[in-house]
């Protein structure tokens, strides 16, 4: 085998001979050794057989002992070339950074115009800027230049290093050009120069201020209205002046105020990386094989060309599309800047910059104080962590692929070898993790014996070593195991003897059928019972027609086989249970009034199996909105038994498992569990006593452990309109694995927003898929290990997750400490392995791996963090300190730790760094901007009235919300609508989707001549201007002026123009990116509920919170 | 040489001590046995916490005897323990049963390190005051 030895056996004399060769061979020609094993060469069938494709059964060639399963079982699982079909549409929108920039928003101010040409005292100049910002740059170059491994003699990515001091914009002739660019366009700004200490600059028309509430909007004025500013078309100017121009923020009186100034050239592409189509997440990983992995073999062409397909090998060398991963035009390529030789020089500096390697532009320091636009004009994808290691004791196969960022993130792409570095850092070490998410591809396979380290049972992944072909060495302990006879043949090549070809060596997500010996007893069935809440104002609430018209309609489609089993409680004073036995004529109620000593009034009959009593079923949800509209004696039920009716429940469901759906309205007040109400309404903005943030008693708690251990999970949903103590209620839901979801003040008629919210998630939570009697057990390499979990579970082990049910809705994150040194090594793993039974009663292992470099300088773990994870990570550990410390103490900490890091970044920088701005690492650069809103997020905010179960019920999410989820929670995503167009727009499904550019969340991006939209996950706010666009107000909401706009409107009426239909088609684009629903708000400009939109706003000033400009100020001074 | 009450007291806390010593030991036992996999927390705690109100007890009670026969220097040695019992109990979470470990949170790493740490404190603290009970039954029963 002489292809394997050198992709995958341990380093020895000759090695870098072989890579050298293969490196100068590949790129003209295959690799001679892979034709040479592989008998089907370039028309090999597609390996992506492996995957699950619906419909297609594997029609590959019959495997020897190992067989794919084929017919999927569920139906998000697509094929992986499905996804690429968005982002293939996406490079016609993505010419660059200025093809796709959209006139302003608003008029430009006009002391923006006067930064941009006026140099400023105390800060360098334009021209200035250039030499002050190099130098450390060209060191960061240099730094970037230590490797985690030496080149080897002939290694080709020699040529990509730039040399040693030379500096990132000399090798940038891109670069150059546009520095070039933005200082020959200074002079054709001839505003009027405006001392940027002034005052707040009285044009602003939403300028924020100190009373919180924007200002009335006036009539702009004169010249203002200067749509075609002369930069338009220049793009650096653009995207530094103007468009920054529009968060420069009113100076500060008092404070020294550093102006907003184009002292950055714009980076070279590499910019604010923007994304393809966005939020639609990266697909998994590519095809799962897509053809063995060989040294530089310039796989990444393959995916991108479709599955199966081999290109030429080291043809054209182009942008390269990663294999399955979103095409990303202005994020040329991650990809190993080793192994492809033969770029042009701007191609290498774009790999440079954007490779993990981390050198050149993409370290610059980005002056916060300056860079008046921080935020990407569009949305980023994560992309998986790329990199190429093969020191000794962890050889990587260079075309490994990392698993996705959407499943499995570290908060730091570079691990620091030692302990003393990790605290030098000062930046919170952890993973973020999404087990159970909908992927549109998974490889799955079938074996007879999972191969796994038999020392620490690491399941085989791509990042284990392969000594040779009968020996591999673990990538967590290191343990040298065997490798079984069976696991030496390719199921789908027939090759044999070739174990690293294999789907588990290439696939960083994998899931296995698991055998016999996997299950403590047979696969549960699904079972679901219902609790419902029917004390009066539940009742009044309406909630009962909209969750039993959902089961109606979703009864068919409630995972699981013939065997499901289905049942119902509900409960006011008494609990009520429905007999649904087979040969009834209808459903019978029974109803126990003995709650504090609840019984089962009879043993069988209450769950049932859905199939064969399926007209009860649907008989009792017809009857039940109205059944239990007044009690047996015609008087109002106004208890709510909660407790007894979750005790009740526990019985019935504990011979089986599975999952117990509770909806709460009001507040537990007979029999056990009975709560009262913590909440004092005046104090709502003042201190929280830390006792309210915490269960009041461990009744649910206790609860929810006993169900966990019966394999019980306990999804909760509340209604409320009043305090119902989430605090404790939620411990239910917490201990077991569940999920919890808020409706607050929840009316049929009085609040059509979530009604219409309850209504779509209650579809996504009876149809998605489900895994239950799960367990999630999270490895590392030796050295690593778990400090904490965060999420919705019960912690069994050190490093074992009890999970009753697993929903692909539900996150989890882990805090990792470093216990050991990792000096001899070159890379850690961490596998997240997932052991559920579906829904169809079939035992399966989802295995995620991923593989971070080591690095052993804090400058290159400052230049690779994360920073979304970052930000989810620290908001988790933000809820823990509120609940066991106080709420000022976390938000204290959440200070530091945007202070701490940057302090210790500061440290690193040269001299001419550390003054007169606030310098962080270009990927750290939104960092403050989202503590910040997190500070004003309802969970941690102060001084602003919160109703406390909102903001509990803020911190459960922070706790189990999946990062995506959470960051536009956080810091929701602000577009202007009113002038969509289809420049830049990205067809999906044979539709226009227009992309306008994401504003800062400021009230100065907003006018009163537009529309905006404001997308927080889970809601939609549209704020409808009154100057708006009259054609818009006509064709899109359908009113013929302003003053006609309904108030408050819920729905926009499909209209057929091509406005309305592009804006229908950005809203489905923007709702299709997420698994829920999120339903749609018009605000006029007048109307009375403003405060919706505009206390979203995170960057204005408020009453009690500061705005971005003053938080950076402060976050400066405490660096000094 | 007189067999006071003072030398029953020592000889009491003798005994008594050493069961202490016995729940300690168990304690850092336990804690080893989650860190290490072996045992469920909702099982060890369960052994556990039954376990907490009956230490502070004994340790209450015997101090009482010291009090009552006048050893001034052997309860001033003792007081910074029972402050801090009392301080710890006051911090437990929120439980129905007596005890202080919940299950929930004793996996955290921070958590079951200070238990940890906490055990062998107790273990010494108890070592040492085990010996210096002895000493003093003996300097009791000598002298007087």
């Amino acid at each position: 085998m002489p292809g394997y030895n050198q992709q995958a056996g341990p380093p020895k004399p000759g090695y870098s001979t072989n890579q050298s060769n293969l490196n100068a061979g590949q790129a003209t020609l295959p690799n001679p050794s892979y034709n040479g094993t592989l008998p089907a060469g370039p028309n090999m069938p597609p390996t992506n057989s492996m995957t699950r494709q619906p419909g297609a059964p594997f029609n590959g060639p019959s495997m020897p002992m190992n067989h794919i399963v084929t017919p999927p079982t569920n139906p998000n699982m697509q094929p992986y070339n499905a996804v690429s079909v968005p982002h293939s549409a996406s490079p016609s929108k993505y010419q660059g950074p200025q093809s796709n920039m959209q006139p302003l928003a608003g008029p430009p101010l006009p002391n923006q115009q006067g930064q941009n040409a006026m140099p400023h005292n105390g800060s360098p100049g334009l021209h200035g800027s250039h030499t002050g910002v190099t130098p450390p740059a060209s060191q960061h170059g240099g730094i970037g230049d230590i490797r985690y491994a030496p080149p080897l003699p002939g290694q080709q990515f020699k040529s990509f290093t730039p040399p040693p001091g030379h500096p990132p914009n000399s090798h940038s002739p891109g670069l150059q050009a546009m520095n070039q660019h933005s200082s020959n366009s200074t002079p054709t700004h001839p505003g009027v120069l405006h001392p940027a200490s002034q005052g707040t600059p009285t044009h602003s028309i939403y300028a924020p201020t100190s009373t919180g509430a924007p200002p009335l909007m006036q009539p702009p004025l004169p010249g203002q209205q200067t749509s075609n500013y002369p930069a338009m078309s220049q793009p650096s100017s653009m995207q530094t002046g103007q468009k920054g121009g529009i968060i420069a923020p009113p100076p500060l009186s008092g404070q020294q105020y550093v102006p907003p100034q184009n002292i950055h050239p714009p980076p070279p592409m590499s910019g604010p990386p923007t994304s393809g189509p966005q939020m639609s997440g990266p697909p998994m990983s590519g095809p799962p094989m897509s053809g063995p992995p060989m040294p530089g073999q310039p796989s990444n062409q393959t995916m991108a060309q479709g599955r199966g397909t081999m290109p030429p090998p080291g043809g054209e060398q182009k942008m390269h599309q990663q294999p399955g991963q979103p095409q990303q035009p202005h994020q040329p390529q991650v990809s190993q800047p080793s192994a492809f030789g033969a770029y042009p020089p701007q191609m290498q500096n774009l790999t440079n910059s954007m490779g993990n390697m981390g050198m050149g532009d993409a370290n610059r320091p980005v002056n916060l104080m300056q860079e008046t636009r921080i935020l990407p004009p569009q949305k980023t994808v994560e992309l998986p962590l790329r990199f190429e290691t093969n020191a000794e004791g962890m050889l990587i196969p260079p075309n490994r692929k990392n698993c996705n960022p959407e499943v499995l993130r570290c908060t730091l792409k570079r691990i620091p070898d030692t302990k003393d570095l990790l605290g030098k850092v000062k930046l919170p070490f952890g993973l973020v993790v999404h087990p159970f998410r909908d992927l549109t591809s998974l490889p799955v396979i079938s074996a007879g014996t999972i191969v796994r380290c038999k020392r620490c049972r690491t399941y085989i992944n791509p990042f284990v070593s392969f000594l040779d072909e009968r020996r591999w060495r673990c990538n967590m302990c290191f343990g040298v195991n065997e490798t079984p006879e069976e696991f030496l043949h390719h199921p789908v090549t027939k090759t044999y003897g070739q174990p690293h070809t294999r789907p588990e060596c290439t696939n960083a997500t994998i899931e296995f059928i698991a055998p016999q010996e996997y299950m403590l007893r047979p696969p549960q069935p699904a079972v679901y019972l219902f609790l419902m809440d029917v004390s009066h104002s539940a009742v009044e609430s309406g909630y009962l027609q909209i969750v039993c018209d959902a089961l109606l309609d979703n009864l068919e489609r409630l995972p699981g086989d013939k065997r499901t089993r289905i049942g119902f409680l509900t409960y006011n004073g008494t609990v009520h249970f429905y007999r649904l036995s087979e040969g009834l004529a209808q459903p019978q109620m029974i109803v126990v009034s003995d709650i504090d000593d609840v019984f089962l009034p009879t043993p069988e009959n209450l769950l049932v199996n859905l199939h064969e009593s399926k007209d009860l079923v649907q008989d009792l949800l017809h009857q039940l909105p109205t059944i239990h509209n007044v009690d047996a004696e015609g008087e109002i039920d106004t208890y709510s038994a909660l407790g007894a009716a979750l005790e009740v429940a526990k019985k019935l469901m504990s011979p089986f498992g599975g999952r117990v759906t509770v909806f709460q309205q009001a507040i537990p007040s007979i029999g056990p569990g009975t709560l009262k109400s913590r909440e004092d309404p005046n104090s709502r903005a003042g201190q929280i006593p830390t006792a309210n943030l915490n269960p009041a008693t461990d009744f649910y708690k206790k609860m929810a452990l006993d169900c966990s251990a019966h394999q019980v999970a306990i999804d909760m949903f509340f209604f409320n309109s009043q305090y119902i103590d989430i605090a404790t209620l939620s411990c239910s839901s917490r201990f077991s694995a569940g999920d919890l979801h808020y409706y607050p003040s929840l009316h049929v008629q009085h609040n059509p927003m979530e009604v219409e919210r309850l209504k779509n998630d209650l579809e996504r939570y009876l149809t998605r898929k489900i895994g239950f009697e799960a367990v999630m057990r999270i490895r590392c390499t030796k050295g690593l290990s778990i400090h904490t979990f965060h999420g919705n579970f019960f912690v069994r082990s050190t490093d074992l997750l009890s999970l009753a049910n697993v929903s692909p809705d539900s996150g989890y994150a882990v805090n990792l400490t470093l216990d050991e040194p990792l000096t001899d090594q070159s890379a850690a793993c961490v596998q997240a392995a997932l052991l559920y039974t579906t829904s169809k009663g079939e035992r399966r292992i989802r295995v995620h791996t991923m593989c971070i470099p080591i690095v052993k300088t804090t400058a290159e773990i400052h230049n690779n963090v994360d920073c979304e994870a970052v930000v989810a990570l620290l908001a988790k550990m933000g809820v823990d300190r509120s609940v066991t410390a106080s709420l000022q103490d976390a938000r204290d900490a959440l200070l530091n730790a945007v202070i701490d890091p940057l302090k210790a970044y500061k440290a690193g920088l040269p001299q001419s760094m550390t003054v007169g701005g606030l310098y962080v690492p270009k990927c750290l650069r939104l960092f403050p901007l989202y503590i910040q809103s997190l500070l004003k997020h309802p969970a941690f905010r102060a001084g602003v009235s919160t109703r406390l179960d909102d903001r509990v019920f803020s911190m459960i999410n922070f706790k189990m919300q999946p990062v995506g989820y959470f960051m536009q929670d956080v810091h929701p995503d602000l577009y202007r609508v009113d002038d969509l167009n289809d420049e830049g727009a990205v067809t999906v499904g044979g539709r226009e989707v227009p992309q306008p550019d994401l504003l800062p969340l400021s009230a100065e991006s907003i006018s009163q001549y537009g529309c905006f939209l404001l997308d927080c996950g889970w809601r939609m706010f549209l704020l409808v201007g009154r100057q708006s666009p009259q054609a818009f107000i006509k064709n899109v909401l359908g009113a013929p002026q302003f003053s006609n706009i309904e108030e408050p409107m819920y729905s926009i009426p499909e209209l057929e123009n091509p406005t309305s239909e592009l804006f229908h088609s950005f809203i489905e684009w923007l709702r299709e990116n997420r698994p829920h629903h999120a339903p749609i708000r018009v605000i006029r400009d007048d109307s009375r509920d403003r405060h919706l939109f505009f206390s979203r706003l995170h960057q204005d000033r408020t009453e009690s919170s500061m705005s971005l400009q003053e938080f950076l100020i402060h976050v400066q001074q405490k660096l000094t | 040489m007189a067999f006071s009450f003072a030398a029953f007291c020592y000889i009491l806390a003798l005994i008594l001590t050493a069961f202490l010593i016995f729940f300690a030991i168990w304690q850092i036992i336990a804690f080893d046995e989650l860190k290490t996999d072996y045992k469920n927390p909702i099982d060890q705690c369960n052994s556990l916490n039954p376990l907490v109100l009956p230490e502070y007890a004994i340790h209450v009670f015997y101090n009482l005897l010291f009090l009552w026969a006048w050893e001034w220097l052997t309860v001033l040695f003792n007081i910074p323990l029972l402050a801090y019992n009392v301080y710890r109990y006051s911090k437990r979470p929120v439980m129905s049963g007596p005890g202080l470990y919940d299950p929930t949170t004793i996996m955290n790493a921070d958590i079951l390190s200070y238990c940890m740490k906490e055990g062998w404190a107790k273990l010494a603290f108890y070592l040492i005051s085990f010996f210096y009970y002895l000493y003093r039954m003996i300097y009791v029963l000598v002298t007087y």
